[in-house]
Order: structure tokens, then C-alpha cells, then sequence
């Protein structure tokens, strides 16, 4: 099965293993990413504004192209699957964001949200399913004990995102459980880690994310997982706590024995 | 629907925010949820309260603008629909929308990075502070 593949900025520079380790995986379940051409960047953040336009052709250019090919969008980066999927229901639903950002690409067709945009993890869970992918597993991570560290950008406005319950998520849980590991549930995992903040108001990002990895550490965990370049970059850098965070796609690489090759 | 000149702050913050700052019960769940809470000089419920009432002066010079974190915590449990975030951003919007009004410029940047630091933080953090 070909899906479209969105990397995103930040995946092709200083997340490169989220990336590397995903498609070596994908390849080994039996599905393939292919890059969209010429893909722009997200933007890293939804713009709010109801007005703003300008700022979300990017997206639409991307859902356009994967549209086209008759394809399912994937992503991998919270950030990207956050803004696509956003920008995605208001080309949808918004009638006059539909209305200006086509008066403004001026498409063969008017792009008006056809697309589906599938995280990695949704794919995991709703195209191959967790038990399947469980019997995948050469090298399971027995005995580990793992956070899943959600954030706020899968979650939220869970109503659009639809990714999980935004109060008390499972899916990296289930994930966690089927590469054989076992979940660790922490209070703060869906809490913020400071997100761009962390740029100017250090102190700041670092008491968020010393909580977060004091919460995860509390129950137990030994490591922690994330799909955010962000929120990775900001546990390393400000957490006192000493928890290693992996992509997810590191660990799913591992347990499916891809790990050296990717 | 561009920025008539005539127009109130309030006005334009409801219009650019997309939503009814008079839909608040005034539960105080934003501000209860907010994980910037602390550094906030007006909270997530006072903002929504001071554009309900036209009175906005305070909002544009807040440091709240440059704490929030569009986590969406807000957003996500009011259970009236507001939309605290959003009222947030449109004030931070028409700060960074006048001249001169970004809280970042591109001359702080070098000081600011570090050999890890993710093109998503950049992004992200030139999308929010700066036009």
C-alpha cells in the first residue's frame, strides 16, 4: 500500500532518525511512504488567526498533491500532523478559508479538505493493528519499563485532531504493549513541555519539563517516548531528571530488528 | 476580511479570534488548566472577561501574549467553547501585526541556538512572535 509522505522540516536536518527509522519500518511492514515533491514547511505552529490564509497554503499544497494521487497523507511530527490536520477541517468546514485560500492557488480543481491525513501511530493502530504488529516483533523490549509522552499537539483540539481521548490517551500505550514493553502511566504525559517557548523563556520550559520527567520517573519509567522534535529537544535540554527520551520509531525499529540497518 | 481602520481593538480581537468572549460562565477552568498560569500578569479568565467588556488596553501591553504556550489545554476543557487560546493569540496578533511589535527579531536569533536546537522551535517561535 502507497501512502503520501510528509516529512517536514525538522525531519530532514536535526530529526533525521524519527524519520530514517520510520520508513525502514514502514518497508518491513508493508507499506510504502512516498515523499511528496516539492513539499513546504508547515509553519511549526496552526495559525489561529481566522483570518490568516497565507500562512496555511503550505499545508494545502500538500494535502492537494497527496489528493492527486489519490493518496492518504502521512506524517510523522506532532508539529506537521497538528497543522496539517487543522489546516485540513477548515478547508473542509470553513467556508470562506476554502473560498480565499483556492482564489489564491488558483488549482486545476478546488482543494476542499478530501484528503485524510493518517499520523504513523494511526496508521500502526488502525491499517496494520497493534496485534498484527505484535507478531511482527523479532526483538521484543522485554522488560522495559516506558512513558509515552503525548504532549499537547497530538491531542488537541481533540475534536479536529481525533487522535485519541485527549484526557486519558492509549494509543502509544497499546503501541508500548505490542513491541512487548510495558506502558508506564504518569499523570503529566499529556501535558505541555513549553513548545516554542523554550526559544526565549528558558526557565520556563525547563519547570514544565522538570515536572513532566519527575511525574514519569515517580511511576516508574525508565525512558521516555515521543513523536515531537520539539518536545524531544526540550526534555533533553531542560528536564534535571536524567530519563532518555526516544522517538518512538527508534524503539519500533529495535523490536522489529531494523535497528542496524536504518 | 481585512482591518478596518475604525474599528475597536475588541472588536478586531473577536473577529480575528473567531469567537464570543460573552459565552464565558466564568467556570475559571482556563485559568485552572493553564501551565503558564504563574507567569501570567493577566490570566487565560481575565482575558477573556476584559474583551467581553471592551477593555482591552491592558491586554495589548500584557506579558501574557509572550507566555502562553498554544498548548490548547484551554481550549480543550472549557465547557463553554470559548477558546481562551484563541482570544490570547488575536491580542498577540494585533500587537505583531503593527510595526515594530514582534517579540522576536531575527539579531537574537545566534545568541538563542544551541547544536541541538530543532528548525521546529524557530518556525514556531518566529509563526507566534513576529509578523
Amino acid at each position: 500500500m502507497k501512502y503520501s509522505y510528509y516529512p517536514g522540516c525538522t525531519l530532514k536536518n536535526k530529526a533525521k532518525d524519527l524519520d530514517a527509522y520510520a520508513r525502514a519500518s514502514a518497508q518491513a511492514l508493508g507499506f510504502e511512504l512516498e515523499e511528496i515533491e516539492n513539499w513546504q514547511c508547515c509553519g511549526g505552529v496552526y495559525p489561529l488567526g481566522s483570518d490568516e490564509i497565507a500562512t496555511k497554503l503550505s499545508s494545502v499544497r500538500a494535502l492537494n498533491e497527496a489528493k492527486e494521487k489519490g493518496q492518504d497523507l502521512v506524517t510523522l511530527c506532532s508539529a506537521c500532523h497538528h497543522v496539517i490536520k487543522r489546516v485540513n477541517d477548515d478547508m473542509k468546514n470553513v467556508d470562506d478559508i476554502r473560498f480565499r485560500a483556492n482564489n489564491y492557488l488558483k488549482l486545476d480543481t478546488p482543494y476542499a479538505g478530501e484528503t485524510k491525513v493518517v499520523h504513523f501511530l494511526e496508521l500502526l493502530r488502525d491499517t496494520i493493528g497493534f496485534d498484527e504488529l505484535k507478531k511482527r516483533v523479532v526483538k521484543p523490549l522485554t522488560g522495559k519499563k516506558i512513558g509515552a509522552y503525548y504532549g499537547c499537539l497530538l491531542l488537541r483540539p481533540s475534536g479536529i485532531l481525533a487522535f485519541d481521548d485527549p484526557e486519558n490517551p492509549k494509543i502509544m500505550e497499546d503501541f508500548i504493549r505490542a513491541l512487548g514493553a510495558t506502558p508506564v502511566i504518569y499523570p503529566y504525559r499529556n501535558e505541555c513541555c513549553g513548545g516554542y517557548i523554550s526559544l526565549k523563556e528558558k526557565d520556563m520550559a525547563k519547570n514544565m519539563c522538570d515536572k513532566i520527567t519527575e511525574s514519569a520517573s515517580g511511576f516508574g519509567a525508565d525512558m521516555l517516548i515521543t513523536a515531537c522534535p520539539l518536545c524531544m529537544y526540550n526534555l533533553n535540554k531542560s528536564a534535571s531528571k536524567d530519563i532518555p527520551v526516544y522517538y518512538f520509531t527508534e524503539l519500533l525499529a529495535e523490536a522489529l530488528g531494523l535497528k542496524e540497518e536504518a | 476580511m481585512s482591518m478596518s481602520h475604525g474599528k475597536n481593538q475588541a472588536e478586531q480581537i473577536r473577529e480575528i479570534s473567531g469567537t464570543n468572549p460573552l459565552k464565558c460562565m466564568k467556570c475559571g477552568k482556563c485559568s485552572a488548566t493553564c501551565p503558564a498560569f504563574n507567569e501570567m500578569d493577566i490570566k487565560p479568565h481575565q482575558f477573556v472577561s476584559y474583551v467581553a467588556n471592551n477593555n482591552v488596553e491592558e491586554l495589548v501591553k500584557s506579558e501574557s501574549l509572550w507566555k502562553c504556550l498554544s498548548c490548547f489545554a484551554c481550549v480543550e476543557r472549557c465547557p463553554r467553547d470559548v477558546k481562551p487560546g484563541k482570544i490570547i493569540d488575536a491580542a498577540r496578533q494585533l500587537v505583531v501585526r503593527e510595526r515594530g511589535g514582534s517579540y522576536l527579531t531575527a539579531d537574537e536569533i545566534p545568541e538563542l541556538l544551541d547544536d541541538e536546537t530543532p528548525q521546529q522551535l524557530l518556525v514556531s517561535a518566529y509563526r507566534r512572535y513576529k509578523r
